[in-house]
């Protein structure tokens, strides 16, 4: 199948010299949905900056559908990934949330009611309709969020990445994203999350990475992955909880790939009918 | 006597048309781990900077009702006397982290107090080895890591020997090993040196287990408080943003099915236990 984004062999490091990627090799198909995880500085944001070409590899390459991405511009790259950056203050410059979201649109050169058409609906999606002629620094910090989230997703990328978006949400808006992450995903978009969330990762995402010291340690389904207690070890990573009562009880019929809860809700019950029953 | 008492109080943010908190009543224990959650824009940070006394003296905005701290009105303390008895601890570390090494850090606090050198002296090392990073005070707190850095910003906060501890989301920016280290760092001192502990978090997973009660604040007043095991078996909490841990959610799930908890698991190690001798 034709990669989306490839990454051949990446090292890098920062003029101060600390070594960030050590040979970073992956590929990233179209649909999918990925979860990044490691520790703090394991590399995760400074991999996913490679993707949008905010970053250039100092060893190795980084591919866009096949295109090396070097020869191209981090705006033509923007249209095809998008990324939200972690804080959303980096990525805020207007005056209203609607100006705001229209912003990157205004590059594309659409039809003035298409335009319009996208941002209205995108703005209704986030919820965030009834602020659209506040000043995004007004808002609070999930809101800003989602404001920083609905300027990338109006210019309609193939790939999305963002960088710890449940960060600072509350439950309730967490359940939302993880909504919309669901429904993108169903769209065809690819996503793909930065986040050291463990319970969200496992839960919105197929496909999980574990970054540690600038190396991909684990990359996998996450049924996979989520068995593995010593890469979550490695990683600073807390294995997610449902699995690791699973490990705790160590019974087959409630197997450690166990991640949704609807899932262990009907094992458990099973498995506790049986026992009284006994 | 209580540490922190809170009477029906209602605040508005200047330039704000409607409170932020509204008819808020409220008391903390002395020696008492306060855990306080609810959905963002709710109120959490602002009781915080209420009891700091931050409300009103910094961000003015109109305040009715009274907060008292240790005894004292905060509308008519200054919080220079406040802050040294009570310590506020922020989501991102490096918001409070001024110096050029740890161990000025962790020593800009009591000097601003005036102590004498010796006594400062005395403090840091005490709050350093309180929070485990004696082998770190030479280095600059900007080449560590925001688990580490967090360990900073408490041990500076622990140099002045606060009697009342507030951590507004201690662990939103940090990986969950360190998380994970910092919420138990701040049991130990809420256990061994008795401080008071009032701490919102959105990550309850690894805080239900230590705190003797929980807060819910939403749209600005108090909707639920009680134990953890009490106010986490409530179904009234869904849609109040508090994010109920997975096992939680589980545990109550089955406790719905008809199986017989004597008390609610908090933790899996908890619900493995429990789970375990019913299935022998």
């Amino acid at each position: 199948m034709k990669t989306l984004i490839s990454a051949k062999e990446v090292s890098f490091s920062y003029p101060n010299g600390v070594t960030s990627l050590i040979d970073v090799t992956l590929d990233l198909y179209p649909g999918e949905s990925v979860a990044i995880m490691g520790e703090n500085g394991a590399g995760k944001t400074t991999l996913v900056k490679h993707f949008v070409g905010l970053l250039r590899p100092v060893k190795g390459t980084i591919e866009i559908e096949d295109v090396n991405a070097r020869s191209m511009t981090v705006a033509e790259i923007a249209r095809k990934v998008g990324y939200v950056f972690q804080n959303p203050l980096y990525q805020l410059f207007s005056e209203t949330v609607e100006k705001e979201v229209s912003l990157g649109l205004t590059y594309l050169n659409l039809p003035k009611d298409e335009l319009e058409k996208r941002v209205s609906s995108i703005l209704r999606d986030l919820d965030l309709e009834r602020y659209r002629e506040r000043h995004p620094l007004m808002l609070s910090e999930g809101e800003r969020k989602r404001v920083a989230l609905a300027s990338v997703l109006v210019i309609e990328p193939k790939v999305l990445i963002l960088d710890e978006p449940t960060l600072g949400q509350d439950a309730v808006e967490k359940r939302k994203l993880a909504e919309l992450l669901a429904r993108l995903h169903r769209e065809g978009h690819t996503v793909v999350l930065v986040t050291h969330d463990v319970e969200f990762a496992f839960e919105v995402c197929d496909r999980i990475l574990v970054m540690s010291k600038g190396r991909i340690i684990a990359d996998g389904p996450k049924r996979e992955i989520v068995t593995l207690r010593e890469v979550f070890e490695a990683a600073s990573l807390t294995q997610p909880q449902i699995p690791r009562l699973a490990a705790l009880l160590g019974r087959v019929e409630f197997p450690m790939e166990t991640i949704d809860i609807d899932e262990a809700e009907r094992m458990l019950t099973s498995m506790i009918a049986e026992a009284t029953r006994r | 006597m209580a540490a922190v008492s809170v009477r029906n109080l209602t605040y508005t943010y200047p330039n704000s048309s409607e409170p932020n908190l509204r008819d808020v009543s409220l008391e903390v224990e002395s020696g008492e781990f306060l855990l306080v959650c609810g959905p963002t824009g709710g109120g959490k940070s602002t009781l915080c900077r209420c009891i700091l006394g931050l409300i009103p003296h910094f961000y003015g905005g109109e305040m009715l009702g009274e907060v008292r701290v240790l005894g004292m009105d905060t509308r008519e303390t200054p919080p220079s006397k406040l802050t040294p008895r009570v310590g506020m601890i922020f989501q991102n570390p490096e918001d409070q982290l001024v110096a050029m090494s740890i161990e000025e850090e962790v020593a800009f606090g009591p000097e601003n107090l005036g102590l004498p050198r010796d006594e400062i002296k005395r403090r840091v090392d005490e709050a350093l080895r309180l929070v485990g990073i004696e082998n770190l005070r030479g280095r600059s707190p900007y080449e560590l890591s925001s688990g580490q850095q967090q360990r900073v910003a408490i041990a500076s906060i622990l140099s002045m020997r606060p009697e009342i501890l507030i951590l507004d989301e201690p662990t939103s920016q940090i990986d969950p090993k360190s998380a994970i280290d910092i919420i138990s760092l701040v049991h130990r001192l809420n256990k061994e040196s008795g401080m008071t502990v009032v701490m919102t978090e959105h990550r309850l997973e690894n805080a239900a287990q230590y705190a003797d009660r929980i807060v819910v604040i939403g749209g600005g007043r108090v909707t639920h408080n009680g134990r953890p095991r009490e106010v986490l078996q409530l179904e009234s909490l869904t849609g109040h943003g508090v994010p109920v841990p997975k096992i939680i959610q589980l545990s109550n799930r089955l406790m719905g099915t008809g199986v017989r908890f004597d008390n609610l698991p908090l933790t899996v190690e908890e619900a493995a236990a429990t789970l375990g001798r019913m299935l022998k």
